[in-house]
């Protein structure tokens, strides 16, 4: 008997320590139910207050209820439960876990009824709860609140978490946020003047809006104040503004030079106005889906790596397909440029009908590996990783075009064939090797091209369609045969398309920058950094 | 005068025949719709004049796309802008035709500018309520513009693909500013739901009838008037200027005012073709501006043999006709047989179907030639008497460089 009853102590002390929430909860919901029989407004704030002491996050549910009126008490057995009215009857949850119990008729409950004092002491240990949160990001969301919807209520629980907090960054928000409290306050003059400057220099939209709502309100050195950092304020976030915009237009410059640098190479080179440029773009977009798919179904493990793995593979897919059209159909056209348009425009038909047919006419999902989502803050810059993965990739692959194009044998019989292709001849150069591989190198950038803007666009049959316009602009603006003139051409107007649009709108801005365009070409039918030459005219 | 000349030089045969056919076809396919019974086996029903009355207006735009790249060596990428701007200025009249008629019952307003609260009519469109007013416009837009933008171009030397390039660009432009919706043109959905045209139903099938024997009898005019220009002084220098442009220069000619010359025409006449479609399919929306649009144009003339009249004609007929009866049968492959179209006809095919039949007739006329001189005994060596060829290139390839080698871009 005795084993026995010490076998089952045993049990039990055992069960308490492996589920140690269960007993914190067993705790709390014996304060709870303190609800049910203590009488007046006084007895409930005890409560309360004794609940808000746990510090534990579970009593939020309780404590919210209550100070909306939907905490009740059941009569036949003095249970506490959260309630949702529906009609004439209530359903029931239970306190702490919001599940639901059952439902009762209003007559077989009693609402626990509180008052503004009692709503008051109940938002203060809300909120000193969250500001006490274990997990940052809690705390954070907490102060930003605050600092959203200034409260004088707000103060002193500030003040006691300021005093408490050890995360600096996270201090200087609660600071924020109680200076935001303190101007709508009564506090000496001095005071809001201090919380003037600590919000001014925080000095993002959030601050502009709220000292806004104090100039509108305050007097006197309050009133200069904050007049005095709105004004900074403002000029601090144009500035940033003007930032961000360049930024954009830095990764809208990216992204063209992808587009555009296999384009310079076989523009430059051979003359060959390649109008399925933005297909082979297209094709290397959908090898990375390919690659996608498959990682998907047969190698989960593996999906981070996808673009790396498609990287190779979407320049083989699209230089061995260039290579086709430069052997089948380019070959024969040399010496005619503006048939060899008309031909690889029939040929950039015939590709995106083949996609079609083969993918379907629909988006296909390409998905983001994990470092290349997601974003990170420069002051009031929001930074995106596929952006900047993207810019970096752009540089990268113009650092490696232009050591092939400088340093390499290859590079030096492209630039020969470019310059003199007679000469280049005589000199025992194979021109046509040069010709077919140049063209295989551009249509193969053009593929890797694809993979970077797998990740920002849209993956369908008319990917290429919308690069091949701007591409041909970027080329035309910066100089053909010239890599450097490509890149500036590329940042050049990304940049200006992107500062342009604030003003003019998406559409108007882009519409201002072909007009541009159209009337450098009047002045530099060559372009920014046109190759020297003597010959009169193609 | 011209047309004593006309006459008299006995014209192109094949122009005259072509002249003849159109006007043929002007008086004969409205009769055989509207006055013979629909039971007879000579009917024509409406929707076939209504098709083959939108595939003449492409062949005036082909045409039109004709004289400034067969004719001039400019290959224009945008030609679809001028036809969308004529058909826009045909439009705008439409529109305003609709008067109270509209969805939304407003006197002034075309829907559209009602849905978009719009309070008055923007002053551009002040004036197309006037068919007159509209018809100079259909004419003076697109010609405006090209001389504007062939101006700029020609005067600071844009040639070759770069001119295509920024053509396209142009007509690119044009067609982002069209989709926005407070450009006053519709926006996206474009002008559509038209009435009445000079007090006439739009679809009834004596307006449709009517609009098909306008559009023959205007591309008979076109390719009189292309006949005209080509064949006189002015012609021969356009065709130097596209065969050797530098030569042409240095020989005194102004090479840029000759092209700004062809430039416009072409543009209006493309303008006349826009105008003429739009009521025929009864809608004008910035889908027209796509710069594909410009460039299948650019094909109709390929296939059908550009450097000559009657060509472009063929081959915008002939392509239209297909595209027809394969988006008809299956759709899936039409794209397939465009592509190849345009790579086929590049490859093989380069002075298109006439032209290639123009090489094929002389040389069977040089062999029956030499035939005959041969049995009557004469010097074989005396070379035939040589074939005029007024019109057609000689050797497409010889016009853009000097050997089959790959130019660097400059």
């Amino acid at each position: 008997m005795i084993l026995l009853r010490a076998l089952g102590l045993m049990l039990v002390f055992l069960m308490a320590s492996l589920l140690p929430s269960n007993a914190a909860e067993a705790d709390l919901r014996a304060i709870i139910a303190k609800f049910a029989t203590g009488t007046g407004f006084s007895a409930i704030e005890a409560v309360v207050r004794e609940l808000a002491a746990t510090g534990d996050p579970l009593v939020e549910r309780p404590l919210a209820a209550l100070a909306e009126g939907n905490l009740y008490i059941r009569k036949a057995d003095s249970m506490v439960f959260v309630g949702n009215e529906a009609g004439d009857s209530v359903s029931l949850l239970d306190p702490l876990s919001g599940e639901k119990t059952g439902d009762a008729a209003k007559t077989d409950i009693t609402k626990i009824k509180v008052n503004n004092t009692l709503r008051r002491v109940i938002r203060d240990a809300l909120g000193t709860l969250t500001l006490r949160a274990k997990d940052p990001s809690v705390r954070i969301a907490a102060a930003d609140t605050m600092f959203k919807t200034p409260d004088a209520a707000n103060i002193e629980p500030l003040d006691a978490a300021i005093a408490a907090e050890t995360d600096a960054k996270v201090k200087a928000l609660f600071e924020q946020a109680r200076a935001a409290s303190v101007l709508v306050s009564d506090k000496p003059e001095a005071d809001k003047l201090a919380a003037v400057a600590l919000i001014g220099a925080r000095g993002d939209r959030d601050a502009l809006s709220l000292l806004t709502a104090v100039e509108a309100n305050a007097q006197g050195a309050v009133k200069d104040a904050a007049t005095a950092a709105i004004a900074s304020i403002n000029s601090s976030l144009a500035l940033w503004d003007a930032g961000q915009n360049i930024w954009y237009g830095i990764s809208l410059g990216s992204v063209l030079l992808l587009a555009a640098i296999g384009l310079a190479i076989t523009f430059g080179v051979m003359g060959v106005i390649n109008m399925a440029h933005g297909e082979m773009v297209m094709l290397g977009a959908y090898t990375t889906f390919v690659v996608q798919q498959v990682i998907r179904t047969s190698f989960p493990g593996l999906f981070d790596w996808s673009l790396v793995i498609a990287l190779p593979l979407a320049f083989l897919v699209a230089a061995s397909v260039g290579l086709i059209i430069e052997r089948g159909v380019i070959r024969f056209l040399y010496g005619r440029p503006l048939e060899t348009l008309l031909a690889t425009w029939g040929v950039s038909l015939v590709l995106q009908q083949a996609v079609r047919s083969i993918f379907g006419p629909t988006n296909q999902e390409v998905g983001n590996p994990s470092w290349m989502s997601g974003s990170f803050d420069v002051g009031q810059l929001a930074v995106t990783w596929n952006r900047l993965w993207i810019l970096v990739f752009a540089l990268t692959v113009f650092g490696v075009l232009l050591y092939v194009m400088k340093r390499t044998p290859w590079g030096l019989q492209m630039r020969a064939v470019t310059a003199n292709r007679r000469m280049a001849a005589s000199m025992g150069i194979r021109t046509p090797w040069v010709d077919a591989l140049t063209f295989a190198l551009g249509s193969g950038i053009a593929g890797i091209a694809g993979v970077a803007l797998s990740q920002i666009d849209n993956v369908s049959p008319n990917l290429g369609r919308g690069y091949i316009i701007d591409s041909f602009m970027v080329v035309v603006f910066g100089g053909v045969g010239n890599l450097w003139g490509t890149l500036v051409g590329a940042f050049s107007l990304g940049i200006v398309n992107k500062v342009l649009e604030p003003y003019a709108g998406a559409v108007l801005g882009k519409i201002v920058v072909l007009v541009l365009i159209i009337l450098f070409i009047q002045k530099r039918p060559r372009g920014l950094f046109a190759l020297k030459g003597r010959a009169v005219e193609a | 005068m011209i047309t004593g000349h006309f006459f008299a030089a006995g014209a192109d045969r094949r122009i005259a025949i072509t002249i003849f056919i159109l006007l043929a076809a002007a008086i004969i396919v409205p009769l055989l719709n509207l006055a013979v019974s629909p039971t007879s086996a000579f009917y024509i029903p409406s929707y076939i004049v209504a098709l083959t009355g939108k595939y003449l207006c492409y062949a005036l735009l082909a045409l039109a796309l004709d004289l400034v790249w067969g004719y001039c060596g400019i290959l224009s990428l945008g030609h679809g802008a001028f036809f969308a701007l004529g058909g826009y200025a045909m439009g705008m009249y439409l529109m305003r035709q609709i008067g109270s008629r509209g969805v939304y019952g407003n006197p002034i307003l075309p829907d559209f500018m009602v849905f978009l609260n719009y309070k008055e009519l923007p002053w551009f469109w002040t004036g197309f309520d006037h068919f007159w007013f509209a018809a100079i416009m259909v004419l003076a837009v697109p010609g405006l513009l090209a001389f504007v933008f062939g101006w700029f171009a020609f005067r600071s030397r844009v040639t070759g693909v770069y001119l295509s390039i920024i053509t396209q660009a142009m007509t690119y432009a044009l067609l982002l500013a069209f989709f926005r919706n407070d450009m006053g043109f519709g926006g996206n959905n474009g002008l559509t739901d038209f009435k009445d045209i000079l007090g006439f139903n739009v679809q009834a099938d004596a307006t449709r009838s009517a609009l098909f024997a306008a559009s023959a009898v205007m591309l008979a005019l076109a390719v009189f008037v292309t006949w005209a220009i080509v064949g006189s002084k002015y012609g021969k220098l356009l065709m130097a200027v596209r065969d050797a442009e530098s030569r042409t220069r240095f020989l005194g000619w102004r090479a840029e005012n000759v092209k700004l010359f062809a430039f416009t025409v072409s543009a209006v006449m493309a303008g006349i073709a826009g105008a003429l479609y739009v009521p025929q399919v009864g809608i004008i929306n910035p889908g027209e501006f796509e710069p594909s649009n410009s460039i299948e144009v650019v094909i109709w003339a390929a296939v059908g043999g550009r450097g000559t009249i009657v060509g472009p004609i063929v081959g915008a007929l002939l392509v239209n006709a297909g595209k027809s009866w394969f988006t008809g049968l299956l759709p899936e492959f039409w794209l397939f047989a465009l592509g190849g179209l345009f790579v086929a006809v590049t490859l093989f095919l380069p002075k298109g179907i006439v032209g290639m039949w123009d090489s094929w007739r002389g040389n069977a006329k040089a062999m029956r030639a030499a035939a005959i001189a041969e049995e009557a005994g004469a010097d074989p060596d005396v070379p035939p008497p040589p074939k005029i060829v007024r019109s057609a290139a000689t050797t497409p390839g010889a016009w853009s460089a000097s050997g089959p080698e790959p130019q660097p871009a400059e």
